[in-house]
């Protein structure tokens, strides 16, 4: 019988602990299949956030760090500094990215590091059970938000592609979604993209992924995939905020 | 021989470079040496103080409760160190910018005109090199000639022009103990 | 190599690229300015990397990073900054990875001020960060000893993979001493095959990592880490001893406290008082067999802690004499600096002088 589709060589062959119909494992499988085809796997050095993907050490197949929460972006800078030639990224979920760790993306962002960034935005805290995330849509119900957030109460969401695509040193940044087929091919491009940008030198990369939480969101995953469509789509728009290869955007 | 030194002044007044050359010059002529620095706030045109130990054996503490020697550059260095000069030790006045006497009769006190001489010699800015003189003079802890090559390591070769002037200081200094 | 009159933190900079180092992360706070400034002017020099990061919290997991890529790296910094870095050294204690630490340690708490403490002796010995582990404290009492140790402190921590603290205060940062280089010897280091520099196809990926979710497993990890302290314990404790045999007074000091209590020795020779010093090299370990040792002797009726705190060390001191003789405690705080004259004269009215 032809194989006509199959595990990529650079995830690792073990059951991945995400929820069924989390889009994480997609988010995993895009990475692995751009560093497998731009064939950097032996010089990959992954970081690994705090939140649904700490254990992200395990799955992808080339040397990992576990970061501390929010801190992924400064561990990346010590290790690309360490070793240039290497393919360093991190996956980073949206309170690890957008709330404890805004600092380390904010600098590493200016300084242009050649790194490249996974942001997975699902508008909550996952790991811990559900609570309010920075990027949490106003009024979403969470754990922490039980009335829905109320912005005159706690503020409105960060819109990071937007904000990183205003500094001086950001090379690329997308947003994507993984809710659809069409999406996700898209998706695959642009971080084929940013990790494609890091082999050429050009800088700091980011692709913010606009991903699923059913188990959170009290939903059921085809529920959620329609979720993003309605709700997060319209407040994070798709597409490329910046590429200075091809002058600005948007 | 071990001598301790608390030299203080303004900042800017040059107070740091003094102590400096006198511990370089020490390590240069073989002596053990340390130099110790007030630092922070008071260093931005407040009073600024270091503590140099040259001494023939190895330095315990390089923090000086009892001073052979103070040189005062202003007022409240010498309201703050007096105190601190030992029995027969030597106290250096600016008097250039101190107008009172020494408050005490148990230690050897010079008045050196630092400031004016600075002027007359054409730069204001060697009158730390004039007391630097007179103190040289008074204890012989260091030699004339190993300030002068120290100070052509502190200023670097694109100021070596500024050397004559500083020797002139010196001897100026020397002249007036 | 002729002696140079070099500022502490200058010296400790220097050594730290003798010693090998190329990376180097900090971030700006008094009284350890000039170890970024000497580096970031350095650093281009032999073709390493200085960078200022945005914050103490940053530069540390720099430092995680760089060091589990293999490098050798050193980040520095002063009391509330090395307290921002406690979260980034357990990881690193955690993880086992080497790194150099050098904290100049400033009056707290709080802001506290600039002037020199040793105050953050607890901070340093007991870990700092949360967890299960050990630093390896090294307290240097002289510019020229700063420069040996900080070379050191690179080679202890590439040979058991442990994070090194080299603890100073505001004076040995400050002041200026002739110092040597070249007169370290360098250890023997593994090679550090558990770096993540990349599998390049030819063996399992390494994973530089602190996460052992199941008990267990995490309690193997910590036993491990347990078992090289015991090793550190065991082979690396240091202390200098200075007329500490017969004397009647024993005193335990350290770094530039230590300096000045040697004044006091003097002091005491002058009035017929024997008084000796223990000072701890490694703070963390702690030298309690050689000060239980000395304490033990007939000849010496009180043993003393003198230290810039509140009384730190101390604890220490008691759980070495372990109640033998009895030990008491001198210290200023705040960034006051005691004189020897007053040392004594505490150290003489608390025990009542020689016997």
């Amino acid at each position: 019988m032809a194989t006509v589709f199959k595990r990529t060589e650079m995830l690792v062959d073990v059951p991945q602990h995400y929820c069924p119909g989390c889009t994480h494992g997609i988010a995993h499988r895009l990475v692995a299949e751009s560093l497998d085809e731009l064939g950097v796997g032996g010089r990959s050095v992954g970081v690994a956030p705090v939140g649904c993907a700490v254990f992200a050490y395990n799955y992808f197949n080339c040397d990992m760090h576990e970061a501390a929460h929010g801190r992924a972006p400064a561990v990346a800078t010590g290790i690309k500094r360490v070793l240039p030639d290497n393919i360093v990224f991190t996956y980073q979920g949206d309170g690890d990215l957008a709330s404890i760790g805004t600092a380390e993306i904010v600098h590493a962002a200016a300084r242009n590091e050649n790194i490249t960034v996974i942001f997975i935005n699902n508008a909550i805290y996952g790991m811990t059970g559900g609570q309010m995330a920075p990027t949490t849509l106003p009024n979403q119900v969470t754990t922490t938000s039980p009335y829905g957030r109320d912005a005159s109460h706690c503020g409105m969401p960060l819109k990071i592609s937007e904000m990183l695509s205003t500094l001086d040193g950001t090379y690329y940044i997308e947003r994507a979604a993984l809710n659809t087929v069409k999406n996700i091919k898209n998706a695959k491009k642009a971080v084929k993209k940013a990790f494609q940008n890091q082999v050429e030198n050009k800088g700091f990369s980011l692709v913010e992924l606009l991903s699923t939480c059913p188990t959170n969101w009290g939903m059921t995953p085809i529920e959620a995939l329609k979720w993003v469509d309605d709700n997060m789509i319209p407040y994070y728009p798709l597409g490329v905020y910046k590429d200075r290869g091809e002058g600005e955007l948007k | 021989m071990t001598e301790k030194i608390i030299i203080a002044g303004f900042g800017g007044q040059g107070v740091m470079s003094l102590g400096q050359m006198i511990a370089y010059s020490g390590m240069t002529e073989g002596r053990e040496v340390s130099w110790l620095p007030s630092y922070g706030p008071e260093m931005r045109g407040g009073t600024a103080n270091c503590q140099v130990i040259v001494s023939d054996e190895p330095i315990a503490a390089p923090i000086i409760s009892e001073a052979d020697t103070v040189i005062a550059m202003n007022l409240p260095s010498l309201d703050k160190f007096e105190p601190r000069v030992k029995k027969g030790g030597n106290l250096f006045i600016n008097s250039s910018l101190i107008e009172r006497k020494a408050n005490r009769d148990d230690i050897n006190v010079h008045y050196i005109k630092a400031n004016e001489t600075a002027v007359e010699l054409g730069n204001s800015k060697v009158a730390g090199m004039v007391v630097m003189g007179a103190y040289i003079k008074t204890t012989n802890v260091v030699k004339a000639e190993t300030i002068i090559e120290s100070l052509k390591k502190v200023l670097g070769e694109k100021k070596l022009d500024l050397i004559p002037i500083n020797e002139k200081a010196v001897e100026e200094g020397s002249r007036q103990v | 190599m002729a002696k140079q009159l070099m500022k502490g933190n200058e010296a400790i900079a220097e050594a730290a690229i003798q010693a090998g180092c190329r990376h180097f992360f900090g971030y700006p706070i008094t009284p350890q300015n000039q170890i970024p400034e000497y580096m970031s002017r350095r650093m281009p020099q032999v073709s390493g990397c200085f960078l200022q990061a945005e914050s103490e919290i940053a530069a540390i997991n720099m430092v995680y990073g760089a060091a589990g890529a293999g490098a050798r790296v050193m980040t520095s910094s002063s009391s509330p900054g090395i307290a921002l870095k406690q979260e980034g050294i357990s990881y690193i204690a955690g993880a086992r990875l080497p790194a150099v630490i050098v904290n100049i340690v400033r009056g707290g708490p709080g802001l506290g001020g600039i002037q020199p403490a040793q105050s953050d002796y607890f901070q340093s010995t007991r870990g700092g960060g949360h967890g299960d582990y050990r630093t390896l404290v090294l307290a240097p009492a002289s510019v020229q000893e700063a420069v040996e140790l900080t070379q050191e402190a690179f080679d202890l921590a590439d040979i058991y993979r442990i994070p090194v603290i080299v603890l100073g205060d505001g004076m040995i940062g400050q002041m200026m001493e002739p110092v040597e280089f070249g007169k370290y010897k360098k250890r023997e280091v593994p090679d550090k095959e558990w770096a993540s520099t990349g599998t390049e196809g030819k063996r399992k990926p390494n994973i530089i990592n602190s996460l052992f979710i199941d008990p267990d497993d995490l309690e193997k990890e910590n036993i491990k880490l347990m078992n090289t302290y015991e090793e550190i314990a065991k082979n690396e404790t240091r202390a200098e001893i200075t007329n500490a045999e017969d004397c009647e007074i024993l005193i335990v000091a350290y770094g530039t406290t230590a300096r000045i209590v040697k004044n006091v020795i003097k002091i005491g020779e002058k009035n017929g008082v024997k008084i000796g010093l223990i000072r701890p090299i490694t703070l963390w370990p702690f030298p309690s067999e050689t000060i239980a040792k000395y304490a033990s002797q007939s000849s010496v009726n009180s043993v003393f802690s003198v230290e810039l705190s509140t009384g730190q060390m101390v604890d220490d001191v008691k759980i070495a004499v372990n109640g033998v003789k009895p030990v008491y405690f001198y210290g200023r705080t705040g960034g006051v600096v005691p004189l020897p004259e007053e040392i004594y004269e505490n150290v003489i009215k608390k025990t009542g002088g020689a016997k």
